[in-house]
């Protein structure tokens, strides 16, 4: 089989793969939705005789088979109905997607900071290792692995919101809509809301991601193509980034890859501190009012997400990599 | 051997010292602590919000000061320590009595045993932990209700926990076995007619029990800091029994308020346990391993 080929059969595999993870995920939100949630509630309330429930419940196909009830709810999901949110009375999918803007913003924010500060931290950490700063930097990541993410927000918001009195500490401050999507990217108060949160978030993902940063460019530095750049003249800057660096950053896309389930963890975390109207805080107060509805939708959206960043990481490092298994063996 | 561990490693004493203290003080907190923060009959709301005795309007009844309820932060910190000592714990102990004996296995007889338990490991792990333990405690919540959850909480807790992460203690013994195996004295053992069950058992175990129990030091750090986070959203231990974590989440309201003192110090106990753990993991790791000992 030919390169061409065997890497067409790869992005097949990892897609069907994927659909399979799907329908999974699907089974059990179906499963919680008929084992956990009364349809009828959600439509008639609780007062209603008995005889009345079990007419509605024939008119609705509730007293079917379980296959058939299910063959039902992959038909709708398929047209993107979930079902109805108690809470809001409106269809789960488009409740949980108006909130998916302020996770989304809020992820990008600590994932550029991680980005602007684990770069040069980790290659600094690499070329010059005995160096006070590394050792200051190593410490300093193994005190922030430490301490839970919410510990981090809470401290923030003493300091900088109680006692100084810098900065907001809850809500997403001013936001401006545009179409379907609602963004605090472009006022300054909605900046000024983003920062802590945003800082939260990194400060988890940091002292791993310095690590692998740091762990890379060692690997990378020992090997003979960087001794050759240098004997050929290049600057010890030029061969650090240049060189180095792009081949360090390839193991970097996977690993970020498999954190994207701990992300959505750590992100809902993060939104319950600063009470960030995101998909988190919507799915913990979803489970606290009981309403299975928006959870399994949640569960079922967020696992999407996660199939989908898993099979794009997965294509991203065969296209950086040619080296990555095609057998799909680490 | 442990004299020379302690001259190479001041930090790690340090660390020790912290967990032997907290350890103590949490076994004996019933004798410790001037409360019971679990009879709600013992605290009165007039006592409620009082800063800790180094600030003015204290009272010198509360070292630490009270929360919103008027309870004892100094009595409430020792039992909910010890509460997430014990999840923390317990939960290892189920990872380990999970993970070991597949990893031996797997290692120990290679082939088909060994790529399912490896394929398992892998799609557990690529399922974050801490995000299988939220939605399961989660589902567990609104399905039965805050009140049922929060009779079964510590089972609940160490159960998720400690099923969630079976797959780091199964792939280090894996890894460990594998090597083992394949040496002389295992040779040695079948050669005079040991069965593998005893192989496995007398030989290979006690040779591989290094690793583990670095692993064990970082995993109980990492399960308490899950169970505080379960906690702190709601899905963990409830108001009536907590634990650091509802500490902090019980707290956290009244920052605003300045009384900071409900969240910050139960943070500050959690957090000199972590450290102290993951601390006192490194080092043994750097210990043990000769390849890792600083260049």
């Amino acid at each position: 089989m030919n390169a061409f080929a065997s890497g067409l059969a790869f992005l097949a595999r990892r897609f069907s793969q994927a659909l399979l993870v799907m329908l999974a995920i699907l089974v059990i939100a179906f499963a919680v939705r008929t084992s956990l949630g009364d349809p009828l509630r959600e439509i008639m309330g609780q007062s209603v005789p008995e005889s009345e429930r079990a007419e509605l419940r024939h008119e609705l196909g509730l007293d079917a088979p379980w296959p058939v009830q299910f063959a039902r709810y992959l038909g709708r999901a398929a047209t993107g109905d979930l079902g109805t949110s108690i809470i809001y009375k409106k269809p789960t999918v488009e409740v949980v997607l108006a909130k998916f803007p302020a996770s989304f913003e809020l992820v990008l924010g600590a994932s550029l900071i991680v980005l602007l500060l684990s770069v040069p931290g980790g290659v600094y950490c690499a070329v010059r290792p005995r160096s006070l700063g590394a050792k200051l930097i190593l410490g300093v990541s193994v005190l922030g692995i430490s301490v839970p993410v919410f510990l981090t927000g809470i401290f923030l918001i003493t300091i900088f919101s109680v006692w100084l009195g810098w900065l907001p500490a809850f809500g997403r401050g001013e936001t401006l809509r545009i179409g379907f999507w609602e963004t605090g990217l472009l006022t300054l108060d909605g900046l000024k809301h983003l920062l802590l949160p945003a800082l939260t978030l990194s400060s988890i993902m940091l002292p791993l991601f310095i690590r692998l940063v740091r762990g890379a460019m060692l690997d990378e530095l020992g090997h003979d193509y960087v001794r050759t750049a240098r004997a050929k003249g290049a600057s010890p800057l030029r061969v650090w980034i240049v060189h180095a660096l792009r081949n360090a950053l390839l193991p970097l896309v996977a690993v970020g890859g498999l954190q994207v389930g701990t992300l959505i963890a750590y992100t809902l975390l993060t939104e319950t501190v600063f009470q960030w109207p995101g998909m988190g805080f919507l799915f913990l107060e979803a489970v606290t009012r009981a309403d299975i509805p928006l959870v399994t939708t949640y569960l079922v959206l967020v696992g999407l997400l996660f199939v989908i960043v898993n099979t794009a990481v997965d294509f991203v490092s065969l296209a950086l990599d040619p080296r990555v298994s095609l057998e799909g063996t680490r | 051997m442990l004299a020379a561990f302690a001259a190479d490693r001041p930090g790690a004493v340090l660390a020790g010292v912290v967990l032997a203290i907290v350890a103590l003080a949490c076994l004996f907190a019933p004798l410790i602590a001037p409360q019971d923060p679990f009879d709600l009959a013992s605290f009165d709301l007039l006592d409620a919000e009082l800063p800790p005795t180094w600030q003015d309007g204290a009272d010198p009844r509360f070292i630490l000061g009270t929360d919103a309820q008027g309870r004892d932060l100094f009595s409430a910190i020792l039992y909910g320590a010890r509460i997430s000592l014990l999840v923390g714990i317990l939960a290892v102990v189920i990872q380990a009595a999970i993970g070991v004996p597949l990893g031996l296995f797997a290692g120990y007889f290679g082939g088909r045993v060994d790529s399912l338990v490896t394929r398992l490991a892998d799609v557990q792990l690529s399922l974050s932990t801490l995000m299988m333990a939220i939605i399961v405690m989660a589902l567990f919540r609104a399905g039965l209700g805050g009140e049922a959850l929060s009779r079964f909480a510590v089972p609940l807790l160490v159960l998720v926990i400690g099923l969630a992460e079976w797959p780091v203690f199964a792939r280090t013994a894996r890894a460990a076995t594998f090597v083992e195996a394949a040496k002389d004295y295992v040779r040695a053992a079948r050669a005079v007619g040991s069965s593998d069950a005893a192989i496995v058992h007398r030989h290979i175990l006690p040779n591989i029990l290094s690793p583990l129990v670095v692993i064990a030091t970082t995993q109980v750090a990492g399960a308490i800091m899950a169970e505080a986070a379960l906690s702190f959203l709601g899905l963990g231990m409830p108001v009536t029994k907590p634990s650091l974590g509802t500490l902090i989440r019980s707290g956290y309201d009244l920052i605003f308020a300045g009384a900071w003192w409900v969240t910050v110090l139960p943070g500050l106990v959690l957090i000199g346990v972590l450290i102290s753990v993951n601390v006192l993991g490194d080092a043994l790791r750097d210990w043990l391993d000769p390849r890792r000992r600083v260049r």
